[in-house]
């Protein structure tokens, strides 16, 4: 594999979803550019209705068909064979080939995201078998090694468990290694820690940083956490409103953050080293998260904006900036701000 | 000053399985054997995993689960085993903030109706009084006048849990029991409801009993802190002395897995192994031993005691020769 | 349609109050509710009003015009073998079918919320037994049981109706026990509890409330099963006595003239259908319209 380009697995150019209700309809996610390469975590982060979760199902194809839901833009993936694959165009029979096998997801709770009434087992040996020819007994191996890699203890005995039989973390890690069956380049992880305590939420972080490390997938880190960003990003796209505001590194975003609602975002986490200090009150964002079925006009963020300028900020949709060292920002006024 | 809450030796145990008749039937132990007394105007939290009891500690202290065992004392009174009848004038002094605003609230009643639900059921005011008092704690907690006639559908997460503290409130109960308040909201508003809570504290002098898992929040909000585990409190200190100085394992443990959002500092984490143990079948001893780092055969042997390790610092570990990890650095 | 509703939560904006009443509005999207309304209301003005409105008694034999096929003479649908008006006999038989209907639905929800209510707050030994004597009473062939009933008591309106009412409470039953124990675990519930609320204040203000839209589909649900089987047990005789119509007992009588005079089957059937499918649209118009999460974007 040469360096350069062919170490991009991903390339999201200006990706739109638009969703038809009965109150006709409303752009979900707008304006979406990033690109992911080889052995990269990029953090998706942001709150409800900011079109997070909607952007990774994009990328897999599994939003509803045409007259319910427009995706536009372009969404290409490399394949294994080291072509790029246009996702949005593919016919739906070489899209399935291609989920699970180039690209796989997790969920946040994979107590809906696994079948019930089929062992866990059963359940990965499918999983490898649709992309693989491969016995019964050789998938049965697969399965089992894969279990091991995830972390469970036991896992041959794993195999003929339900999983109502395993605990919140096994069953997260069941479905990671599931995801990963086929090797697939990029994971997309969508809030897979949220419905986990903090001790397994370490866990699995861990886990997720070891595999990439072994395997060099590319991870799509879905999250509202930011402590969570910080421990696992190397890049950070902020969303708002079905828009990225921010893309950086993790490190220059978290010291300084140029996007207001990045600013407000990570001031209002309280910090652990100052804990039983009673440092007043946080500085919270006012107001609440915008409807993404009437999102406000001009910049999204404006009615909770402490830099709002009337007559600008409400009026002008701002343009996603580049600034010098390669950051995006979408504000109207950051130059200003950060000066 | 005496305590406001006092809660000895309490026991709450849940029988599942068994055959007919109770026939080899189990108990799960959700709480076994928890003290811990709580201060006037003080923020007590509570922390742990889901399935340590904490919870069902928020839901027994105010009697709406049966304690099987112990005893509860409000404000000086035993209320272990009150009838209901007999803890109703109490109940204005004791309220409970929900984790998730929605299904707390009744989604056929207007908010209105929701937040004069407590006026309504204690009795003794009048249909304009209680408007009078819904429109002031509507004020209180930040909502305007307007959403009286919106439904809970109709208002935002921040907006819900505004509404469900505006209903604890309008009592005036001098003791809050808040279980995870800001954990099903977004994070841009979660600071909005903590900042609320410490206001409403100062202004009302309220005591609250803070049950959480995010440790963030907990630091900034906490008196006090305890740690539960399987049903026991572990240790329980001063919040800052607890992230500086923890003296028990799984406190270090627990307190390690919490992500700093400062991604310059990528910690080594003291990454617990496996999942807490089946509250049905604890684990001997000390229920922590099977994932502690420090344990010893001695462990095993028995329950240890909450012992103070320093003033107003207990810790129920039987090592006192071990250093711990602190969390965050003495700045 | 679910992944997109799950993914773009209702998260409304300050301004913009959503329009009140959307449950009727709901409801007058659903065409054929509407249709089974209107078609309802018909029925019930008919049979109650229609009476005064026409020269002919549902009693007075015209023994001239025995037999006279609808729209051929003065007998605006015909007559039948003694020569009564088919109008003012439909008329008054749908007062009694309808009012059967109502008042049996009426019982049976009675009984149905107060039996599923307390089995399904209270649970335990209380709520078991209870619901397993509403399976035991479920497991009775209903028709049969009413036959059996009927063949022992003395027949009549009242009498019919508590019999159907009795055999129609079980569904309700189970429906409310299924809501209130659901419900009872709700957050909302607890609060109340926490507020000093007692069991009534619970059960009767903040859940049952909640359960209205099952209970009310039940209920519309309800007059139609209630109709027919009014209709059955008079068919075969052992319902409403004659001379007093129900469109059951005329369907009796026309039996034998199946073939020469077709009209006097055909007509109260027709009805029954009607009024049957009518409160079975209603039903579930409402199940749509009085469901919040049906709420329009």
């Amino acid at each position: 594999m040469e360096a350069g380009s062919g170490d991009i697995l991903l390339e999201v150019e200006k990706l739109a979803i638009r969703f038809r209700t009965h109150g006709g309809e409303s752009a979900a996610v707008s304006d979406v550019s990033f690109c992911l390469k080889r052995g990269e975590t990029l953090a998706m982060v942001g709150e409800s209705g900011s079109g997070k979760s909607v952007t990774s199902l994009a990328l897999m194809r599994l939003l509803p068909k045409a007259p319910l839901c427009t995706v536009s833009g372009s969404v290409r993936l490399r394949g294994k064979d080291g072509g790029m694959l246009d996702v949005l165009s593919l016919p739906e029979s070489r899209m399935r080939a291609v989920r699970g096998d180039n690209v796989s997801m997790v969920f946040q709770e994979p107590m809906t995201s696994l079948n019930p009434v089929q062992t866990i087992g059963a359940q990965i040996t499918e999983t490898i078998r649709l992309h693989r020819p491969m016995g019964r007994r050789a998938a049965d191996e697969e399965a089992v090694r894969l279990l091991d890699l995830v972390g469970i203890p036991a896992a041959r005995q794993r195999l003929t468990a339900y999983p109502h039989q395993l605990s919140g973390g096994m069953r997260q890690r069941a479905m990671i290694a599931m995801a990963l069956s086929c090797e697939p380049s990029v994971l997309i992880a969508d809030e897979p820690t949220t419905a986990l305590d903090v001790t397994i939420q370490a866990q699995i972080l861990d886990l997720l940083r070891r595999l990439q490390e072994q395997t060099g997938m590319a991870v799509i880190f879905i999250t509202h956490n930011l402590g969570v960003v910080a421990e696992i990003a190397d890049r950070v796209m902020v969303m708002y409103a079905g828009r990225v505001v921010e893309q950086a590194d993790v490190v220059p975003l978290f010291r300084q953050p140029l996007m207001p609602y990045t600013q407000g975002l990570l001031r209002s986490v309280p910090r652990l080293d100052l804990a039983g200090r009673r440092t007043g009150a946080l500085s919270a964002i006012r107001g609440n998260v915008p409807d993404p079925r009437r999102p406000p006009p001009g910049c999204a963020f404006h009615p909770r904006c402490d830099f709002f300028v009337g007559g600008r900020c409400d009026v002008q949709a701002p343009a996603l900036d580049v600034t010098s060292d390669d950051r995006q920002v979408r504000c109207l006024r950051w130059s200003e701000i950060a000066a | 000053m005496s305590a406001i809450l006092e809660v000895e030796n309490l026991r709450k145990w849940f029988p599942v399985g068994g055959g007919l008749f109770g026939r080899g039937q189990k108990q799960v132990k959700a709480l076994d054997g928890v003290s811990f007394t709580v201060k006037p105007g003080e923020i007590l939290s509570v922390v742990g995993e889901s399935g340590s009891g904490k919870t069902t500690l928020g839901r027994t202290v105010l009697r709406l689960a049966e304690p099987t065992g112990g005893a509860i004392r409000f404000e000086g009174q035993d209320i272990t085993t009150l009838s209901r009848r007999a803890l109703r004038p109490l109940r204005r002094r004791m309220q409970l903030v929900f984790q998730d605003p929605f299904a707390s609230l009744n989604p056929r009643m207007s908010v209105e109706r929701i937040v004069a639900a407590p006026l309504i059921i204690q009795g003794g005011i009048s249909r304009a009084g209680r408007q009078e008092r819904v429109a002031e704690m509507l004020q209180l907690v930040g909502l305007q006048p307007h959403h009286a006639e919106r439904h809970p559908h109709e208002l935002s997460g921040g907006q819900r849990q505004r509404v469900g503290i505006a209903r604890a409130l309008i009592m005036n109960p001098s003791f809050l029991v808040a279980d995870e308040p800001v954990s099903a909201l977004d994070v841009s508003i979660q600071a909005q409801v903590v900042n609320l809570l410490l206001e409403l504290k100062e202004r009302l002098g309220l005591t609250i009993l803070f049950i959480a898992h995010d440790l963030a929040v907990v630091g900034h909000i906490s008196d006090r802190i305890a740690v539960m585990y399987l049903g026991r409190v572990v240790e329980l200190a001063e919040a800052g002395t607890l992230f500086r100085d923890p003296r028990h394992p799984y406190t270090e443990a627990l307190f390690s897995a919490a992500p700093i959002p400062d991604p310059t500092l990528r910690r080594e984490r003291v990454i617990l192994q496996g999942d807490i143990p089946s509250p049905i079948d604890p684990p001997s001893g000390c229920a922590f031993r099977t994932r502690c780092r420090h344990a010893l055969p001695a462990c095993a042997a028995a329950v240890p005691p909450l012992r103070e390790v320093g003033p107003g610092h207990f810790s129920a570990c039987i090592r006192d020769d071990i250093t711990l990890q602190a969390s965050v650095s003495t700045p | 349609m679910s992944t997109t509703t799950q993914l773009l939560p209702a998260t409304p904006a300050d301004e913009a109050l959503p329009p009140r009443n959307t449950a009727w509005r709901r409801f007058r999207r659903h065409r054929l509710a509407m249709l089974g309304a209107a078609i309802i209301l018909i029925l019930v003005l008919g049979s109650y009003a229609g009476p005064y409105l026409i020269p002919y008694n549902d009693t007075y034999i015209d023994i001239m015009q025995r037999f006279a096929p609808p729209f051929s003479g003065a007998h605006v649908l015909g007559t039948d073998e003694l020569g009564r008006d088919m109008l003012a006999r439909l008329m008054m038989g749908g007062r009694i079918s309808l009012a059967v209907g109502f008042t049996a639905m009426l019982i049976s929800m009675v009984i149905g919320i107060s039996v599923g209510a307390i089995a399904g707050y209270y649970g335990g030994v209380v709520g078991s037994a209870l619901m397993r004597f509403v399976d035991a009473v479920l497991c009775f062939p209903t028709i049969f049981l009413l036959l059996a009933l009927a063949a022992l008591i003395d027949p009549g309106v009242t009498s019919i109706t508590l019999l159907i009412a009795a055999t129609a409470w079980m569904d309700v039953a189970r429906i409310v026990e299924g809501q209130i124990r659901a419900l009872r675990e709700r957050d909302f519930a607890v609060a109340a509890e926490a507020l000093g609320a007692s069991d009534r204040y619970i059960v009767f203000r903040e859940l049952v409330p909640n359960a209205v839209a099952p209970i009310v589909v039940a209920a519309t649900l309800n007059v139609a099963k209630a109709i027919l089987l009014e209709s059955y047990v008079s068919f075969l005789g052992y319902g409403i006595q004659p001379p007093v119509p129900s469109w059951g007992n005329m369907l009796n009588n026309a039996q034998i003239y199946l073939t020469s005079a077709p009209w006097l089957a055909i007509l109260p059937g027709l009805l029954i259908t009607l009024a049957v499918t009518s409160f079975n649209f209603l039903g579930d118009g409402l199940r749509d319209a009085l469901d919040p999460r049906m709420e329009s974007h």
